[in-house]
């Protein structure tokens, strides 16, 4: 085989091995990067219900807070701290239009991201950030003499699993039994005296935390924050947990957190097979967007009923 | 116990649809009392449950439980006070959380929750023994997601749900209509042991005269947002279907109510 065929859709079965085995460690690297996006989406979708499309925009969030802070000479922890608080209040603030203004969920998503994008663009000062000649949180992981893979995967399964076992107890605390009961019989938990309101707006807090930070570190791995970034967010989050609970068999809630994180692996790794088959970069957000209506939709085609929780949130 | 003065709540107010759901009533309940209210269907029965427990604010009127004024104060804040058991067997628990989760939830009503574990060892334990009085065998299925029992297993599950924190009013909305004959009677049942032995003041909304008869200390009935009929003690204890009938068939429209007077004679 000569040198240049590797993108070819005509290689060797040999060297097609070698080529999906390459795509390994930067899907288990994205992968991880994003699951926090889609544990996230978990915390919005799933537990609480709420279709929360705030995401797209929270996310370049994170990214623009933690870039704007490093460029200015702070540690990138910091930059990350204040991109999760950043993320918490662009949550909050949806939740807020929904419980208070009585804004429709849906609606008030989309206000709020797009209200974020003027606000990114105003916290970055332009639409792009370049970080590769700044110290970011990755920077001592890259100065020594291993490949970076070896450090930067097992901090990003550290973080996204540390963070999915803190949300998994917290959810089984009384105050987060009353946030998955708001998103599973609201009549039910007001009548036992919880505030639902206030349950929805600390959830979708948490949830664009989550996203935020996912974005805060997606912008120092791969050395830039812009302010498109977020585009499609959304989408490849919901395949990632549709193609996680699928293959999870997901009915608990560690179960789903767990989902999350294998969804988001399995989905980048689908994404970089098929962009090694030939699948246009340009074609990537048709093609995951074609993906969660397939999954949605065929169920429904097939006339098989899946149950209430399976679909909550969509 | 609970004092409701001169209430009113309007639907649709200023359209076509305008419906005075309750209109001008006073009703005061006493601690320990077991009311049963009856009444066709729009006659304002669920509506005066709604009121009191806060589900719907009154549009004029007082509303009083337990000395505090609570007219204003939204659901979830009378929560403290009030345990409540719904038609829609479906309503009362939470689904996909399991039974354990669901009690452990009920147990806290209307206490603040923080950052506890929610089903400790102990609790477990106690909520086994609580399950096994029920004689439904959930006592080993304490970690099933309740969206697997069925209508008649959540509701009774719902009802014990309610004595793990005794609340000073209860109110029971039609709770066994939906659930077949025998299941009915043991729910109610239950209902009535656990009545009497918390002395819990109670409010049963029914359709069907013969339980409302049957049950309780008081009766009143309902037509057009208007108590029709009061009834207490020796004198309930002593009424029929039939004089019911009797006396009030002609306001009393609603086929429901017949069908469950024939079916008792």
């Amino acid at each position: 085989m000569k040198r240049g065929e590797v993108d070819s859709p005509l290689l060797s079965f040999g060297g097609r091995m070698e080529s999906i085995l390459r795509i390994i460690p930067i899907s288990l690297e994205q992968g991880l990067a994003y699951s926090l996006v889609a544990i996230g989406i978990v915390i919005s979708f799933r537990i609480l219900a709420f279709p929360d499309l705030t995401v797209d925009g929270s996310f370049p969030l994170g990214a623009a807070v933690a870039a704007k802070m490093i460029i200015s000479g702070y540690s990138p922890v910091w930059g990350i701290l204040l991109a999760v608080a950043a993320g918490f209040v662009a949550g909050y603030a949806t939740g807020f239009l929904n419980t208070r203004l009585k804004i429709n969920s849906l609606l008030a998503g989309i206000l709020v991201m797009t209200i974020l994008y003027s606000v990114n663009l105003r916290i970055m000062g332009r639409s792009n950030i370049q970080l590769l000649t700044f110290s970011t949180i990755f920077t001592p992981m890259e100065n020594l003499r291993v490949s970076r893979f070896y450090l930067v995967i097992p901090f990003f399964f550290l973080v996204a699993y540390g963070l999915k076992i803190l949300l998994d107890l917290f959810l089984h605390t009384d105050m987060g039994m009353a946030m998955r009961a708001t998103g599973d019989n609201e009549q039910m938990i007001r009548s036992l005296g919880v505030n639902t309101d206030r349950m929805t707006l600390l959830g979708l807090g948490i949830s664009n935390a989550f996203i935020a930070l996912s974005g805060a570190l997606v912008a120092q791995d791969q050395g830039f924050a812009d302010v498109g970034m977020g585009i499609g967010t959304i989408v490849a989050g919901l395949a990632a947990i549709i193609i996680g609970e699928t293959l999870v068999r997901a009915k608990t809630v560690r179960a789903f957190t767990l989902a999350a994180i294998v969804g988001s692996i399995v989905y980048k790794m689908i994404i970089a097979i098929g962009l090694r088959i030939g699948l246009a970069p340009t074609d990537l957000k048709m093609a995951t967007g074609l993906m969660v209506i397939v999954a949605l939709g065929l169920p429904v085609l097939k006339k098989e009923k899946e149950g209430k929780l399976h679909l909550r949130g969509i | 116990m609970i004092h409701l003065e001169h209430l009113r709540k309007v639907f649709n107010k200023g359209t076509a649809d305008e419906k005075c759901a309750i209109d001008d009533l006073t009703l005061h309940i006493a601690e320990g009392d077991f009311l049963t209210v009856i009444g066709s269907n729009g006659a304002g029965k669920t509506t005066l449950l709604n009121l009191i427990s806060g589900t719907y604010l009154p549009d004029e009127g007082r509303i009083v439980i337990d000395g505090e004024d609570v007219t204003r104060i939204p659901d979830f804040k009378r929560a403290k006070y009030i345990g409540r058991v719904f038609q829609d067997p479906l309503v009362g628990t939470a689904a996909s959380m399991s039974i354990e989760e669901n009690l452990a939830m009920a147990e806290k009503r209307g206490q603040k929750r923080g950052l506890r574990w929610g089903v400790t060892k102990a609790k477990r334990e106690r909520y086994r023994e609580a399950l096994r009085v029920l004689e439904l065998g959930l006592e080993d299925r304490l970690k099933d997601p309740v969206g697997l029992l069925s209508g008649g297993q959540r509701q009774t599950l719902t009802l014990l749900m309610v004595t793990l924190s005794i609340p000073k009013v209860l109110l029971l909305d039609e709770h066994t209509a939906a659930l077949d004959p025998k299941t009915a009677h043991k729910v109610l049942q239950l209902s009535k042991e656990m009545i009497e032995n918390h002395r819990l003041t109670t409010i049963m909304v029914t359709h069907n005269m013969q339980q409302a008869i049957a049950y309780g200390n008081r009766m009143i009935m309902l037509h057009e947002g208007r108590i029709r009929f009061d009834v207490a003690g020796e004198k309930k204890r002593n009424l029929s279907v039939e004089t019911l009938i009797k006396s009030f068939g002609s306001v009393l429209k609603d086929e429901t109510l017949f069908t469950a007077a024939e079916s008792v004679e």
